[in-house]
C-alpha cells in the first residue's frame, strides 16, 4: 500500500524525467509513454481494489500528520478516476505512436504529457486544497505547453483563449483559497469538512463557495464560461486534443463533486440548486452550439460542454442514486468521448482534415472505422444497451424522482440533439460519397501496418469497454453506487484522514 | 555591452556569486535560504556573465544543457523522496545520518538536504534555459 498510494504520481515523473534525458531518442521516449502508461494503468485498477475492499487509503506524506502536512487520500470516487486516467493515457499513448510526428517528441511532447498526467493524478489523489491547487497548476502547465507545441497559427490562436481563461479560474481559485484560508484556517479538506460545519458565518461561507463554483466551473467548461473549450480543443495535434477532451474537464467535475460533497454542503438548498440549473444550462448550450459546427472535432468539443452538464446535474441532485449517475457518466463520457476524438484523430491521419464538407465515404473505404465510429457516437448518444444509455437512464430516473422535471426534460431533449449531431457527422462523414480531392489525398497518404495497429488498437480497446459497460453494467453500476454512498457519507473519509494521522 | 568594468567585475563576482548559492543552499534547512533561492542565486552569476561577456560564452562555462541539469535535478529530487518509502514509511520522510568528523564536530547529513539539491539544479536549469533561449531569441532575426 505503502508503495501503491504515491506511484500514480511517481511513475510520470520518472518517466517525464527520463524523456527530458532522453530528448534527443524519439525510440526511447515513446516505449517509456508507453511502458509508463500501462504500469500507472495497472497500478490505478490496484488501488481500486484495495480501496473498494478494504476502504479509504491514506498517505501523509513527508509524516507530518493530517492538518499540518498534505494527506493524500484515495476513496472509491478517485480511484475511479485514477483508473480513468490511467486508460486514457494508455490508450493516446499508443496512438500517439502512429499519429504524432517526429519533431514534436523531440521538443519535449511525452514529457508534458506524463507531467500531464501527473497533474492529472495529483489533483484525483490529494486531501489538501492548496495542493489540488499546485497539481492544478501542474496540469494547466504542461496543457499550455501541450496546446501550443509545434506553433502552427490555428494553435497559438486556440492556445490564448485557452490560457486566458484558465488564468482566469486559477486567479478566483487563489482568491476562494485564500477567504476560506482566512474563515478557517485550514486547507486540509477532511478537517474543513468538521470545521465547517460548526463555522460562525454561514453567509460568508456559502460565498467562499460560489467563488469555488466559478473557478471550478471555468475548469470543467460549464455554463456560462464554457468558451474557451470549443475554441481551442480542435487545433492541436489529435492526441492531445483526445486526451485533453477526456480527462481536464473532468478534473474540473471531481473537484466540484469533492468540494460540494465533502465540505460545501451546509447550504446544498442553495448551491446545489445553482448547479442544478447551470448543469441545465450546460447541457442545452453545448448541444445547441454543436448543431451550428462543421468540423468534426469542434462538433465533439461542443458535446464535452453539454455532457458536462449531465455530471454536474446528478451532483446538483445530490441524491444516491443521482450521484452514482454523475459517476457512472463520467467514466461512460471519458472513455466514449476520447474514442471519438481517436476516430477524428484516424481520419485526420488519412486525409489531413476533419472539415466535414472535404470527407466522405468512409463507410466503403474504411468500414471498420465506420462501426467503430458508431459504437461510440450511439453511446454518447444514449443507445441502448450501450454505455450511455445507462449513465442517462440513472441520471434521467433520479431527477424525476426529485420531482425535478424540468432538468430531466432537458437531458432527454438534450440526449435527441447529441443524436442530431452524430447523425451529421454519420451522414457527411461516412455516407455522403467522399469528395474527389480528399480521395487523393487519402491515396498519397501511407498506411502501414504498424499505423493500423497503433491507431485501431486504441479505439478497439475503448469500444469494447464502451460495449462491456454497456452490456454488462451491473459491476460498475454497483461500483458508482458505493462510490456515491461513500461521497454522500464524509465521516469515513474524515476519520480515515484525521485519525490515521495520528502517528506514534 | 562592452563595458570593460563589467567584464572586469565578472571575472571576480561569479565565483563569489556561486560560493553564496552554495551557502544559501547548505544553509536551508534550519534558517533562510534553500535549494530554490540558491538555484536563483547560481542562476543570475550565469546571467551576470550571459550580460558581460555573451550566449556563446555562458554555454562553454555551464558546460551541460540546462535541460540536462533540469532532468537531473528532478531525478534527485525524486529519489530522494522514493528512497524513505524503502522501509515502509510515507513519502518525503526526512532521514538523517550524522557524520563524526572529530568528537565535537559532525555534520548532519539528510534526505531533505539530497531534495534541495535536486530543487538547486531544476531552478538552476529551468532559469537559464528561459533566459538563455530569450536571449537566443532577440539576436537571431538580425
Amino acid at each position: 500500500m505503502n508503495l501503491l498510494l504515491p506511484a500514480p504520481l511517481l511513475i510520470p515523473l520518472l518517466c517525464a524525467t527520463l524523456s527530458l534525458l532522453g530528448r534527443r531518442a524519439v525510440g526511447v521516449q515513446r516505449f517509456l509513454a508507453v511502458a509508463g502508461c500501462s504500469l500507472n494503468l495497472v497500478v490505478s485498477a490496484c488501488l481500486l481494489y484495495v480501496v473498494d475492499n478494504d476502504g479509504i487509503q491514506v498517505m501523509q506524506s513527508g509524516s507530518w500528520p493530517a492538518p499540518f502536512g498534505i494527506s493524500l487520500v484515495v476513496d472509491r470516487l478517485s480511484a475511479i478516476m485514477l483508473v480513468l486516467s490511467g486508460l486514457m493515457g494508455a490508450a493516446v499513448a499508443v496512438f500517439s505512436l502512429a499519429a504524432m510526428d517526429r519533431h514534436r517528441p523531440k521538443f519535449g511532447f511525452y514529457f508534458f504529457y506524463h507531467t500531464l498526467l501527473m497533474g492529472v493524478n495529483g489533483s484525483f489523489l490529494t486531501g489538501d486544497l492548496f495542493n489540488l491547487y499546485v497539481w492544478f497548476e501542474v496540469m494547466l502547465m504542461s496543457s499550455f505547453a501541450l496546446m501550443s507545441l509545434g506553433s502552427e497559427r490555428a494553435q497559438l490562436e486556440g492556445g490564448i483563449k485557452y490560457v486566458a481563461l484558465n488564468v482566469l479560474s486559477t486567479a478566483f481559485f487563489l482568491a476562494a483559497l485564500g477567504v476560506l484560508y482566512g474563515m478557517t484556517g485550514t486547507l486540509n479538506m477532511a478537517h474543513l469538512a468538521t470545521i465547517v460545519r460548526s463555522a460562525g458565518n454561514q453567509g460568508m461561507l456559502t460565498t467562499v463557495s460560489l467563488l469555488f463554483m466559478v473557478a471550478f466551473g471555468i475548469k470543467s467548461a460549464a455554463f456560462p464560461l464554457f468558451f474557451w473549450l470549443p475554441a481551442s480543443y480542435h487545433t492541436p495535434p489529435t492526441p492531445v486534443s483526445a486526451i485533453f477532451a477526456g480527462l481536464l474537464t473532468k478534473v474540473g467535475v471531481y473537484a466540484l463533486i469533492r468540494l460540494f460533497t465533502l465540505v460545501f454542503v451546509t447550504d446544498a438548498a442553495f448551491t446545489h440548486l445553482i448547479l442544478l440549473v447551470g448543469a441545465g444550462l450546460t447541457m442545452l448550450t453545448g448541444v445547441l452550439g454543436a448543431a451550428a459546427q462543421t468540423e468534426m472535432r469542434r462538433i465533439l468539443s461542443f458535446h464535452i460542454v453539454s455532457q458536462v452538464g449531465y455530471m454536474i446535474m446528478g451532483l446538483g441532485l445530490l441524491t444516491p442514486l443521482a450521484l452514482a449517475g454523475s459517476v457512472f457518466y463520467i467514466v461512460h463520457h471519458v472513455i466514449v468521448k476520447t474514442n471519438l476524438f481517436l476516430v477524428a484523430g484516424v481520419i485526420a491521419f488519412r486525409t489531413g482534415t476533419n472539415e466535414l464538407i472535404a470527407l466522405g465515404g468512409f463507410v466503403r473505404t474504411m468500414p471498420w472505422l465506420a462501426l467503430f465510429f458508431l459504437i461510440p457516437a450511439m453511446s454518447l448518444a444514449g443507445l441502448p444497451p450501450l454505455s450511455g444509455f445507462f449513465a442517462k437512464l440513472m441520471l434521467i430516473v433520479a431527477s424525476f424522482r426529485e420531482f425535478s422535471w424540468v432538468v430531466a426534460i432537458t437531458a432527454l431533449v438534450v440526449g435527441f440533439l447529441t443524436l442530431y449531431s452524430m447523425t451529421k457527422i454519420w451522414n457527411e462523414v461516412f455516407w455522403k460519397p467522399m469528395p474527389p480531392a480528399s480521395g487523393e489525398a487519402m491515396a498519397k497518404v501511407p498506411w502501414s501496418v504498424r499505423d493500423r495497429v497503433c491507431l485501431f488498437g486504441p479505439i478497439m480497446a475503448l469500444a469494447l469497454c464502451t460495449v462491456l459497460i454497456g452490456i454488462c453494467a451491473e459491476p460498475l453500476f454497483g461500483l458508482s453506487e458505493r462510490a456515491a454512498g461513500q461521497l454522500l457519507n464524509p465521516d469515513e473519509y474524515i476519520r480515515a484522514v484525521l485519525a490515521g494521522a495520528v502517528r506514534p | 555591452m562592452g563595458s570593460l568594468i563589467l567584464r572586469k567585475a565578472t571575472r571576480y563576482l561569479f565565483p563569489v556569486i556561486m560560493m553564496f548559492s552554495i551557502y544559501l543552499l547548505l544553509r536551508g534547512h534550519n534558517e533562510p535560504g534553500g535549494g530554490f533561492v540558491g538555484g536563483l542565486a547560481a542562476a543570475s552569476a550565469f546571467i551576470l556573465n550571459q550580460l558581460a561577456f555573451d550566449v556563446p560564452s555562458t554555454k562553454r562555462l555551464m558546460n551541460v544543457d540546462s535541460l540536462t541539469l533540469i532532468g537531473t535535478g528532478l531525478l534527485i529530487a525524486l529519489g530522494s523522496s522514493v528512497f524513505t518509502m524503502l522501509d515502509g514509511q510515507p513519502y518525503f520522510s526526512s532521514h538523517w545520518a550524522t557524520l563524526r568528523i572529530t568528537s565535537d564536530w559532525q555534520l548532519l547529513i539528510g534526505t531533505p538536504l539530497i531534495f534541495d539539491i535536486g530543487v538547486y539544479l531544476v531552478v538552476l536549469g529551468v532559469t537559464l534555459a528561459i533566459l538563455l533561449s530569450i536571449s537566443n531569441f532577440r539576436k537571431s532575426p538580425s
